[in-house]
């Protein structure tokens, strides 16, 4: 009888997470829509609201390719494998302080055992499906991973460190005095930009990246295939907002109104951020994100553990200013470095824009001098 | 913990079923007619060139050892971030140390100009 309820419930939570993955995909659209003077969808239904439900409809009617030469198994469950995880971190995720399903003692450490699977999806697709773009974009999220993942749970560590438990039910409990996000600003920017790269999102969507690679690992994907590794995309975007909630803005905590409904106002509110961060921002180039994570998040993740271990030996108001600090440190040295690489690219520009007259003296000059040396 | 398991079971047997049933159904609703042009791999409209399956040159091989190194440190750091209080100073230190060969590797790494996409 009880396993039948924990069935149901599970279900139930599946239904939630798939209705919130489909308001994420609708408030992308509208959202991106309103950032470019447009107005997104409109037909179909209130403000384009049934969108998500038309576009599943006709990727269903749409025929189920396989590419000549394809490595069939791989290839037809590949988006299966991609999809299954997205689901899965779920089973540690918490909603509620009632929600006691799986609390696991490892929480957020399993979450990410699981999401690390999602790339591997992306990989397996790439390569089954003997396209060279595909190829290209499962390659560039392989390195993507190896870039993003090791600062980005070291940054967790300090949440961990001062929940003292692992467990998001803890860590949750922990924020009820003061959020996280107060005790370690610089912990949530460099978990931010490691989620914005876990997530394939601009400006870390290299594996996609459609005005490069067709549309990367899924180019040769059709029919509810490609519609898998598109819900499993939004989908993780709700997980990892919800994630971050639990992490750093402490949870379902707040005055007033009961606590699911903070928790879904901070996620997504996060939601917004993250697409207000895709219509802002170009995309960078996979050898630069490697350089972003090796040489600037890694050390910076080691600073923040750092930061954070001797903060909790002496005390919180110590940690605090030191974490603000160290965040108001890296905001300057990246505007610094990226002033500095504008300034480069300027200068290459007025090179290369300089007016012929120049040019042509140039010239002039460049063959008096070899004449006279030959001279 | 068992319940912890079966929940983890359940969930993980409900994605992978909601995922076969989702690419499953255009089985059923969609149109199936195959060609040999239809299938042929997309490279810009035009007849593929060339195997794609190539001896790819993995250009951040270098960053892939260094990732399996410091994400097995990462596993290491989490079980001393939760007992932290208990062992205070003194935990403190000896993980300053291990964390310091690393960084010590890593500067090795980043001066030798192996961190670079090649």
């Amino acid at each position: 009888m009880t396993l039948l309820k924990t069935l149901i419930g599970m279900l139930a939570l599946v239904m939630v997470v798939l209705v919130n993955t489909i308001v994420v995909m609708w408030c992308e659209r509208k959202w991106m829509g309103h950032m470019q003077s447009r107005q997104g969808p409109m037909r179909t239904g209130f403000h384009g609201a049934l969108q998500p439900f038309a576009d599943a409809l006709k990727l269903l009617g749409k025929e189920d390719l396989v590419p000549a030469g394809a490595d069939r198994i791989l290839y037809l469950i590949a988006p299966i494998i991609a999809f299954t995880p997205s689901i899965l971190v779920y089973a540690a995720t918490p909603w509620v302080a009632a929600f006691t399903g799986a609390s696991f003692d490892v929480g957020i450490f399993m979450v990410f055992a699981i999401a690390a699977l999602f790339p591997v999806g992306i990989l397996v697709a790439g390569w089954s499906s003997h396209n060279k773009y595909s190829l290209i974009g499962g390659f560039r999220a392989a390195a993507q991973q190896i870039s993003y993942e090791v600062p980005m749970i070291l940054a967790v560590l300090g949440v961990v460190m001062l929940a003292g438990s692992m467990g998001l039910q803890q860590i949750v409990e922990a924020q009820a005095g003061v959020w996280n996000v107060i005790t370690q600003p610089f912990a949530f920017i460099l978990f931010f930009v490691g989620m914005l790269a876990e997530l394939n999102r601009t400006p870390f969507d290299m594996p996609e990246a459609e005005s490069e690679l067709v549309a990367g690992f899924n180019t040769e994907y059709s029919s509810m295939r490609f519609a898998l590794f598109f819900v499993a995309e939004y989908m993780n975007v709700f997980t990892w907002s919800l994630l971050t909630v639990l992490l750093f803005l402490g949870g379902w905590s707040g005055p007033l109104l009961p606590g699911i409904v903070w928790l879904f106002l901070k996620t997504y509110l996060l939601v917004f951020v993250i697409i207000w961060v895709r219509a802002t921002f170009p995309r960078v180039r996979v050898d630069q994100l490697m350089e972003i994570g090796w040489k600037l998040l890694l050390p910076a993740a080691l600073l923040n553990v750092l930061i954070t271990a001797v903060g909790i030996v002496t005390n919180l108001v110590v940690l605090s200013v030191l974490e603000f600090a160290a965040a108001a440190a890296l905001v300057w040295l990246v505007s610094r470095l990226g002033k500095h690489a504008g300034d480069r690219v300027r200068e290459a520009a007025v090179e290369r824009h300089a007016p012929p007259r120049t040019r042509a003296a140039e010239a002039t000059v460049a063959s008096t001098e070899t004449e006279g040396a030959t001279a | 913990m068992f319940d912890a398991i079966l929940i983890f079971t359940g969930f993980l047997m409900i994605g992978a079923l909601l995922g076969f049933a989702l690419v499953t159904l255009p089985r059923f609703m969609a149109p199936s007619r195959p060609g040999e042009l239809k299938s042929v791999t997309y490279e810009c409209g035009e007849r593929p060139i060339g195997e794609p399956w190539v001896k790819f040159r993995v250009a951040y091989y270098v960053f892939a050892l260094a990732f399996v190194v410091f994400d097995v440190e990462a596993v290491f750091l989490y079980p001393w971030a939760v007992i932290i209080r208990q062992l205070g100073i003194y935990g403190l230190v000896q993980m300053a140390i291990f964390i310091g060969i690393l960084v010590l590797g890593l500067a090795y790494a980043w001066r030798k100009g192996v961190l670079k996409w090649v």
